[in-house]
């Protein structure tokens, strides 16, 4: 983690002090890390004058914020309604079991992260997975480990 | 660009954009939006870009990335320009015959039209596509016709006149005597009648006054608030601004979700553009109205979407309800009046204070004015946004615009309004979709999300598919909620596991009605919605998994069994090679069989079995038929035929 990176990011809000910008400011720490490092809050908190329990009520409410480091590649398997119903669960347990791990879980090499998401609204592809950036529609149990061999 | 400081200037600005265009140039338009990104359209683009270039054409030609279309199905979608003709499916390999066939020789490109799948006819242009043809695309229709991150294209099409007419012909009274005559009612869910909300929060006491727009699209299988914040954010934006001069407030909020990085992305670039132009900042037009909004990013929970919640959260603390004794109008963001409205709600207030009250309410029924984006999504033909004006029916959208049911499957139900909504069955197709008929078959129009069901769907599996979901978005701060989500999850887990008692249907009911009843806010007074509404329509999917321990459906895993048919099973390895846990024993040439105490019932041999084979089978309620005997397992070919590989 970089001590510098977090003060900058805090900066960008100094003009709006005290109006609510605690989340904003949090989301963009993730942006940066990819997971909101215990030193980062801490760093927050201190020059914000903020109660770390105060940003860990927010961290651990939000889907988006991570209190843990995650892997390498991030999947999302999406299992809105659209996927529910055009075979969603059957992609996550697919890959759930080709990296033996479970959802929201990263494997030990620190390679991939599986999450599951409420819909990427982009239904017409149902099941839909993302790695990454890539959005990978209409897949099968088939393709699951094509697609998870094509990362490193 | 200097900022325009009246109407005459703006007018002037939009005749000089319009000066600058060759309406008879060409114009190839490529959608952007995220369904076609997700299809590769970046792909497509970059393709025309280069071929134009080959081609030298780099000055007769324009590319434009545009919003979202609706017709997700058959994306990427192209349109080209000034002919207007429709190109779906294009891949990056079709670009250099679109290019010199269309786009230099003027002809047609045959094979990337759309084809009528009962008549075989080809559709060159949108209104001609079936999809299309029954629509009233009043919202999302110009989304193909401008990219997003111009403001001259919104503004060639007539954008921001709607702003000059309310800041300089009307008094703020005017406008909210517009908006409540035309029965705008809010597009996010509850209907609320826009005009009133606004009323209320003019009068509020309390300085300053905010405006917000709530772009936390939370329902799964909804994605119409993204396409238009993506594709057409001045409208949206347009809308609030009007808005905010008509309640009185100098700030305003955008509350995005992060998940929806190129909508973020949009309205961010939106907002700066039109603050260059001066329709926002301080002397608004040279009105003396000032007016600042912001961005604020949501970080992910379906519960943040509650107005409450989001204003809360846009306070910076964790996104939670709060009981509304007093409205949000009246006491909301800092404790200070706040009007919320739905991002749709927004994009209807140019064309209201454009076209005036009474030709909005010309379009729809009795009760519900105007058009309505829905996402048409699940087991349907044409996924896709469709546009359509209020009282349309069921029927017409699943079937004459979505396309019917793909693969000759039968229609089971249609899920509407989210986690929130109910599901409808087969009888009530005929209701014309509009806030009140919705909420009589005991669902909502919620959002707009239109997920449709095929037989190959289970009740049972979806009600508890919706629980969970909410289980897990419930924030936990109210009891009825936070224990009867988990209650029912636990109940219905334990039917679809086939542990199911008879008394449990009741049970199930009675929770909902405690949790309807004694809820804070409209998640918990909802949730019990698609358990209740399957239960009325689908009781005897219920019965079958708690009395015969079936799954109609052939879905819930406990209760079916996969096995292949010896008649049928032409060893050919696929299913037997694909096992995940290696539950198919047998070999090349010897019929293949299913280890009944190894199978995990993954569907991973039903899915690799090639079609035309169908050897893989799956049952549910009854006992699997026993492996044929030894000696009958070689398959014996007759002379000629090929192996199966």
């Amino acid at each position: 983690m970089n001590q510098e990176k977090v003060d900058k990011i805090i900066d960008r809000y100094s003009a709006k002090e005290g109006k609510g910008i605690l989340i904003q400011l949090l989301l963009d720490i993730q942006n940066e890390f990819n997971w909101l490092p215990g030193e980062a809050i801490v760093q927050i908190s201190e020059r914000l004058q903020v109660p770390v329990s105060q940003i860990y009520r927010i961290a651990s409410f939000y889907k988006v914020m991570s209190l843990a480091p995650i892997g390498r590649h991030l999947i999302q398997v999406c299992l809105g309604t659209a996927c529910h119903v055009r075979g969603g669960p059957k992609i996550l347990d697919k890959v759930e079991e080709c990296l033996k791990i479970k959802t929201d879980e990263t494997t030990s090499d620190m390679k991939f992260t599986v999450r599951r998401v409420n819909c990427l609204g982009c239904c017409a592809l149902g099941p839909v997975m993302v790695v990454d950036n890539d959005y990978h529609g209409k897949i099968t149990t088939v393709k699951v480990k094509e697609i998870l061999e094509s990362y490193d | 660009m200097a900022r325009i400081k009246s109407t005459a200037e703006l007018e002037e600005q939009r005749q000089e954009i319009l000066s600058k265009r060759d309406p008879d140039k060409s114009r190839i338009a490529i959608c952007s939006g995220t369904g076609c990104l997700a299809l590769g359209c970046d792909r497509v683009i970059s393709a025309f870009k280069e071929e134009i270039k080959r081609q030298g054409l780099e000055d007769k030609v324009d590319i434009k990335e545009t919003g979202c279309p609706g017709f997700c199905e058959k994306g990427t979608i192209v349109v080209i320009y000034p002919e207007g003709i429709y190109y779906l499916q294009v891949q990056p390999e079709d670009v250099p015959e679109i290019v010199s066939e269309t786009i230099k020789g003027k002809k047609v490109v045959d094979h990337l039209l759309y084809t009528d799948p009962s008549t075989g006819a080809k559709a060159i242009h949108e209104s001609q596509i079936a999809f299309y043809k029954n629509q009233k695309r009043l919202l999302i229709g110009n989304n193909i016709k401008i990219d997003p991150k111009n403001i001259e294209d919104y503004l060639a099409l007539d954008g921001y006149r709607a702003l000059a007419k309310a800041l300089f012909e009307m008094t703020p009274e005017q406008v909210i005597e517009e908006v409540k005559e035309s029965n705008l009612r809010g597009r996010g869910g509850a209907g609320f009648p826009a005009g009133r909300k606004w009323e209320t929060c003019r009068n509020a006491s309390g300085e300053p006054k905010y405006v917000i727009v709530n772009c936390d699209e939370g329902d799964p299988g909804a994605f119409m608030d993204r396409a238009l914040m993506e594709g057409n954010p001045h409208s949206i934006l347009e809308g609030l601004i009007i808005g905010a001069y008509a309640v009185g407030s100098h700030e305003g909020f955008i509350y995005v979700r992060q998940e929806y990085p190129l909508a973020v992305e949009n309205v961010g670039i939106a907002i700066e553009q039109a603050r260059e132009y001066g329709f926002l900042g301080e002397n608004i037009l040279g009105s003396g109205f000032d007016f600042e909004v912001e961005v604020h990013r949501g970080a992910g929970a379906f519960v943040s979407g509650e107005s409450s919640a989001l204003m809360t959260a846009i306070e910076g603390r964790v996104g939670e309800p709060r009981p509304k004794y007093i409205h949000t109008t009246i006491s909301g963001v800092w404790e200070k009046p706040s009007n919320l409205n739905n991002v749709e709600t927004w994009a209807n207030i140019p064309l209201i204070i454009n076209n005036g009250a009474e030709w909005f309410k010309s379009i729809g029924t009795e009760g519900s004015k105007g058009t309505k984006i829905l996402s048409l999504v699940g087991k349907v033909n044409n996924t896709g946004l469709v546009e359509v004006p209020m009282g349309i029916t069921l029927r017409d959208i699943i079937f004459k615009i979505g396309g019917g049911i793909p693969g000759g499957k039968k229609f089971k139900a249609v899920q509407t309004g989210g986690p929130s909504g109910g599901i409808i069955p087969e009888q009530y197709l005929d209701s014309p979709v509009d806030f009140d008929e919705l909420a009589k078959l005991g669902s909502i129009m919620g959002s707009g999300g239109m997920v449709v069901m095929d037989e190959d769907t289970c009740m049972v599996d979806i009600a508890r598919f919706f629980i969970d979901f909410l289980c897990d978005e419930s924030c936990g701060k109210c009891v009825p909620c936070r224990e009867g989500l988990d209650q029912m999850r636990g109940i219905l887990n334990d039917i679809v596991a086939g542990k199911g008692e008879e008394e449990d249907i009741e049970l199930l009911e009675e929770i909902g009605e405690t949790m309807s009843n004694f809820s804070l806010c409209a998640l918990g007074t909802t949730a019990a919605n698609p358990v209740l509404t399957t239960i009325r329509y689908f009781g005897d999917d219920y019965e079958a998994h708690i009395k015969e321990k079936r799954c109609p459906a052939l879905v819930c895993k406990d209760l079916i069994a996969y096995y292949i048919d010896q008649k049928k099973c032409i060893a050919c390895m696929l299913c037997l090679n694909n096992c995940p846990v290696d539950a198919i024993e047998g070999e090349k040439g010897k019929i293949h069989v299913i280890d009944q105490s190894k199978c995990n019932k993954c569907g991973t041999c039903y899915d690799v079995c090639p079609p035309k084979v169908g050897a893989v089978k799956k049952i549910s309620g009854e006992p699997v038929p026993p492996p044929p005997p030894e000696e009958e397992r070689k398959i014996k070919r007759e002379k000629g035929e090929k192996e199966g590989d």
